[in-house]
């Protein structure tokens, strides 16, 4: 058991390093969050995705040498209850069977002045890919880590997420709102 | 008493009843006011309560998902209804009690109590759970509510629980005050019913 306590933290450290790459930080999954509001006949619907993966080498000094990939576990939503999470794995949804992972990797990072940056890049669900451009802010929290939050607007239907009946906006508006916080200990 | 403009066809069964009914059949009623949101909120009630039990039971769709919107819009309603009764009925008393037996009159006294608290404490119970399940509510879709609790999973099933059991006790008052109100009319033959349907006066 001893054994295996002390094994455990190593690994993680190992996959981190790993999924991390030369160059890169290992974003502290735990307190970061990827969140999105929907909105459902005009109410608000929060949710988020509970598993995803991050490679990030952010340079706040030299942005445009930056770089961010993302690898969402779509299956992994986290919703109003667990009748819409299984609806929204569907076929007409996101259709986990078949499409299991989102990605947004960048392709480009620009400093906008001060705090702000612009992530711009490409976001595949479903097998659509579209460009994005992704603002975001950053903060150094009492830790000494970056905090980068960042919210952006997709369109569902751009990917094809809620077809058919599903497709109708004003059940469930066309406009999703996702919210992004990445917590990124500090550069060594 | 003094008042025979009621309908004259109940006349011929005046000889049936005893002199403790004869002298309840005038008891004045409830205001209009009152009278009109009782069953305002009654109206309501039965038809949320259906709406409820059918949207539940509903597979996912655009057209389950606007019965939810408008389950929780009539929640609302009958939230302010109730508090406006509240209000109004402590400005406007009610009518001085008919003739009956102190237990009778408790055990009506205790539902009314319990039917207000129900009809206050239901909608917020659903606002509650739905903020708990991330899901916000516009009344209307014009009047955004605040979120009462962040989205909690464990929460919304106590939640949801508590909101059933609450309108199961609801459920069973009304069954409870429908039946008494009309036992009262047809074996006791006194005046109650008539407080909130005037319409039923025998005088």
């Amino acid at each position: 058991m001893k054994m295996l306590h002390s094994f455990v933290p190593s690994l993680a450290v190992m996959l981190m390093a790993a999924s991390g790459g030369a160059g890169a930080q290992g974003v502290l999954i735990d307190r970061s969050e990827i969140r999105f509001v929907a909105k459902q006949t005009g109410g608000g619907v929060e949710g988020r995705f509970r598993r995803w993966k991050a490679n990030v080498d952010f340079r706040p000094k030299e942005p445009a040498k930056s770089h961010a990939e993302f690898e969402i576990e779509l299956a992994s939503i986290d919703l109003a209850s667990e009748e819409t999470e299984t609806e929204v794995r569907r076929p007409a949804w996101f259709d986990t069977a078949k499409f299991p992972v989102a990605k947004f990797e960048s392709t480009t990072v620009r400093g906008l002045g001060g705090d702000r940056y612009e992530i711009d890049g490409r976001l595949s669900i479903k097998g659509v890919t579209r460009d994005i451009s992704v603002p975001v802010a950053l903060k150094t929290d009492a830790g000494g880590n970056s905090v980068a939050e960042g919210q952006f607007t997709v369109k569902r239907l751009d990917f094809r997420v809620g077809e058919g009946m599903w497709a109708d906006t004003d059940a469930v508006a066309n406009e999703v709102v996702i919210r992004i916080r990445m917590v990124l200990p500090p550069v060594q | 008493m003094g008042d025979y403009s009621g309908d004259m066809a109940t006349q011929s069964t005046e000889s049936a009843m005893d002199g403790h009914a004869r002298a309840n059949r005038a008891a004045p009623a409830y205001t209009r006011t009152a009278i009109a949101l009782h069953w305002l909120a009654a109206l309501l009630i039965a038809c949320n309560l259906a709406l409820g039990v059918t949207m539940i039971n509903l597979a996912l769709s655009p057209f389950a998902l606007r019965l939810y919107g408008w389950h929780k819009w009539i929640g609302i309603t009958v939230f302010l209804t109730a508090a406006t009764r509240v209000a109004w009925r402590w400005v406007h008393p009610p009518p001085p009690a008919v003739a009956m037996p102190l237990w009778q009159r408790r055990a009506a006294a205790g539902t009314h109590a319990a039917l207000y608290a129900l009809m206050l404490a239901i909608p917020l119970s659903g606002w509650v759970y739905s903020s708990s399940t991330g899901v916000s509510v516009v009344y209307l879709g014009l009047f955004p509510l605040p979120d009462l609790v962040g989205k909690d999973k464990a929460l919304a099933a106590v939640l949801r629980a508590v909101h059933a059991t609450l309108n199961f006790t609801l459920l069973a008052l009304v069954c409870l005050h429908a039946g008494a109100a009309l036992r009262h009319h047809v074996v006791d033959r006194d005046g109650v019913l008539a407080r909130m349907l005037p319409f039923l006066r025998r005088d």
